[in-house]
């Protein structure tokens, strides 16, 4: 029974930061509409500017959670203007084709930069070790990010249903013609809510980095679970990224331990099901054409 | 009619003689002075990772370690010296066993290269050993891990000279499960060279009278190890070995280091290099043991050759460094003994020879299959560094006949 649990915390902990990495996907598609294939190369900067920070200016990981989303949230802006503003009249798979495209060239530059062999980056001060409740074991690390990712979905979830912010965001998606119609500057909000989103895959980025090997390529695997996640919780539905990210943690976690064979490909049968019952996700609308 | 091909035949055969009288006599000693060398140099092929993931343990910096080689060779010879004029030339084949293919036939064919040295990336190895065959030209790997160069596709041309996947496995699992390590789970990445490590270790722990409860297959790649490491600490094992490499290594120590295993299990890596711990920080790593063919800071020789080569790149050397210096210098030394750079003639020279160099201790060039055995050493990683690349605690010297055990019966030299 230990075990059991050992195994249950050990996926919710896992799934609390899929839920946080996936919630950039979730918020720049249900508002945009722009499927971001290079969340995971954001991603993979935002550890990567930790790690640089750290090294360099000898920023820390409390400064990093900070300061790297903020860089991010630039980074998103300049790409949402530059780039990814000009295809979106057009069918999405040009923005996804470009995203992909900017992929490349992100985890190339960085591979030129800081090589291939991985930066260093530690635990921060205060959270190492572990938790033990008999023989359940987890670590402090794993507990506080969990923790630190349900508040940030929490907040979000809250930021774009409870907010005027979030209502005109909301209502800009829903219908842009009559919210322009009411006098709203609709244009106005898709910059800062795409480089919101990549903001949050640099937040995920800092999170990582503690625990995971910081390399050029640690987004392209990444990304593709990020996808699991977000079809089976509904494209764009903010609160389906959450419960999918639980979701996938757990299945993953469970797949490790009782049938560790098939540990790759539980998610992705728990995603074919989901599609098979519910073709827009567990939380998705279904778009009337 | 018949007559016509008769002629023709004739023909053919009296301008391939001449053409090969031709051929002789350029290469040939009636060419001038007492040099018997082709085109009256050596050039000595470097085909590595310039710019990929093995940059760092070999790449560039061993130009650097080949160039010492020839400083001290002429220096040991001067005048006397048959190979007068060394050249190196380099290429990068970026880790892609096509790319090497293509490059060694060009480093061969026309840089006119007479060995070719390096070559980490088991595929690219496997594809310029061929390469090497076909030519009838030397091949010393030092970068590769696969037995299969000593093994099925050894020839007469290849030499192995650093260290292969084997010694990994009776260097780490044989030395810990026969110093008390007898209970082992094992987490390796599920493909070709982690089923292979996960084989080879198992069958080195059994040998020694240990167990292996578990063997997990991890997904490749992948970033979420918690829970194989749970289950890697399932039954109270002595040891976890990862037989991880690159990037999932990085993963699987660092999230060891958060589990409760830490301290508590002794952790084992399968395939570690001095880079590995110097991109991550030692403390990352720290207590890991692995198998290690050569530590530059192990004894006064090694050290003084290092403080050399730190003069000169301002870094210290790894392994494949020191490997590409002592192959160099082998071969020039073969050479010189010879007196002439034809590869069979540097063959029968390199084969069965005894040498005790600053890489080798205890080394010989194993005839029947080209292995070139050596005392590799099992090390452990500090738990702080007192200077800059000062990692490693060696625990125990493996005597060569140990870490390589009997030839590779699968190789057949004909």
């Amino acid at each position: 029974m230990s075990e059991f649990i050992q195994y249950t915390l050990q996926g919710l902990a896992a799934g609390g930061f899929y839920a946080l990495s996936a919630l950039g996907l979730a918020v720049i598609f249900g508002v945009l509409g722009v499927v971001n294939f290079s969340h995971g190369a954001c991603y993979m900067l935002g550890a990567v500017l930790s790690a640089v920070l750290l090294a360099e200016l000898n920023v820390g990981f409390w400064a990093a959670l900070v300061i790297v989303p903020i860089l991010m949230f630039g980074f998103g802006v300049l790409m949402e203007r530059l780039l990814v503003r000009w295809l979106l009249e057009l069918d999405p798979l040009y923005n996804f084709l470009l995203t992909f495209g900017l992929t490349l060239v992100i985890v190339e530059a960085v591979k030129q930069r800081y090589g291939v062999s991985g930066l260093p980056y530690q635990v921060p001060a205060g959270l190492g070790g572990q938790v033990s409740v008999g023989s359940v074991n987890l670590s402090v690390y794993a507990i506080f990010a969990c923790l630190f990712s349900v508040v940030v979905c929490v907040a979000v979830g809250l930021l774009l249903t409870k907010t005027r912010i979030g209502m005109i965001v909301r209502a800009a998606t829903e219908a842009p013609d009559r919210t322009r119609a009411l006098g709203i500057n609709v244009g106005l909000w898709v910059t800062p809510v795409f480089g919101f989103g990549i903001a949050l895959a640099g937040l995920a980025g800092v999170l990582a980095a503690p625990t995971r090997a910081i390399t050029a390529e640690m987004g392209s695997n990444f990304i593709i679970i990020l996808f699991a996640v977000v079809v089976i919780g509904g494209l764009g539905s903010i609160l389906g990224a959450v419960v999918a990210g639980f979701l996938v943690g757990l299945v993953e976690a469970y797949g490790i331990a009782y049938a560790p064979t098939y540990a790759q490909i539980v998610i992705f049968v728990l995603m074919a099901l989901v599609v098979l019952v519910r073709p827009s996700g567990l939380f998705g609308r279904e778009e009337v054409a | 009619m018949r007559s016509r091909t008769v002629q023709g035949s004739v023909a053919i055969a009296a301008t391939a003689s001449l053409a090969l009288a031709a051929c002789g006599g350029a290469g040939g000693p009636q060419s001038g002075g007492s040099s018997k060398l082709t085109d009256n140099k050596v050039v000595i092929g470097l085909l590595n990772d310039q710019s990929g993931v093995y940059k760092d343990l070999s790449g560039p910096n061993s130009k650097v370690a080949i160039e010492m080689a020839i400083e001290d060779y002429k220096a040991k010879y001067g005048d006397k010296a048959v190979a007068k004029d060394i050249e190196v030339v380099t290429a990068d084949h970026q880790n892609k066993a096509d790319i090497a293919n293509s490059k060694a036939q060009e480093m061969y064919d026309r840089q006119k290269a007479d060995i070719i040295l390096d070559v980490p990336n088991s595929a690219a190895a496997l594809a310029v050993a061929t390469q090497a065959k076909n030519k009838k030209k030397l091949y010393i790997n030092i970068g590769a891990g696969t037995t299969a160069l000593t093994g099925a596709s050894c020839n007469k041309y290849t030499f192995h000279w650093a260290y292969n996947t084997a010694v990994l496995a009776r260097g780490t699992a044989g030395t810990i499960t026969k110093e008390g390590g007898k209970t082992w789970n094992i987490v390796y990445p599920d493909y070709a060279f982690g089923q292979d490590m996960n084989k080879s270790f198992t069958a080195e722990i059994t040998k020694n009278g240990g167990t292996v409860g578990q063997s997990i297959a991890s997904p490749f790649p992948s970033d979420n190890f918690a829970t194989f490491i749970t289950k890697a600490g399932e039954g109270n094992p002595d040891v976890v070995g990862s037989m991880h490499a690159g990037g999932d290594l990085i993963n699987f120590v660092k999230q060891f280091n958060q589990s409760s295993l830490k301290g508590k299990v002794q952790l084992a890596v399968g395939l570690m290099f001095i880079t590995d711990i110097h991109s991550l920080g030692v403390d990352q790593f720290a207590g890991t043991q692995f198998t290690d063919a050569w530590y530059w800071n192990f004894d006064a020789q090694n050290k003084k050759w290092a403080d050399r080569f730190k003069e000169k790149t301002n870094t210290r050397p790894s392994f494949a460094h020191a490997a590409n210096y002592s192959a160099a210098m082998n071969y020039l030394e073969a050479v010189q003994e010879a007196g002439t750079d034809d590869a069979d003639a540097i063959v029968g020279k390199l084969e069965g020879k005894k040498i005790d160099d600053v890489f080798l201790r205890n080394g010989e060039i194993r005839k029947a299959d080209h292995a070139v055995i050596h005392d590799v050493y099992l090390a452990k990683v500090k738990s702080s560094a007192p200077e800059e690349w000062d990692y490693e605690d060696i625990q125990k010297t493996i005597p060569a006949a140990e870490a390589y055990g009997e030839a590779n019966p699968a190789c057949s030299m004909s």
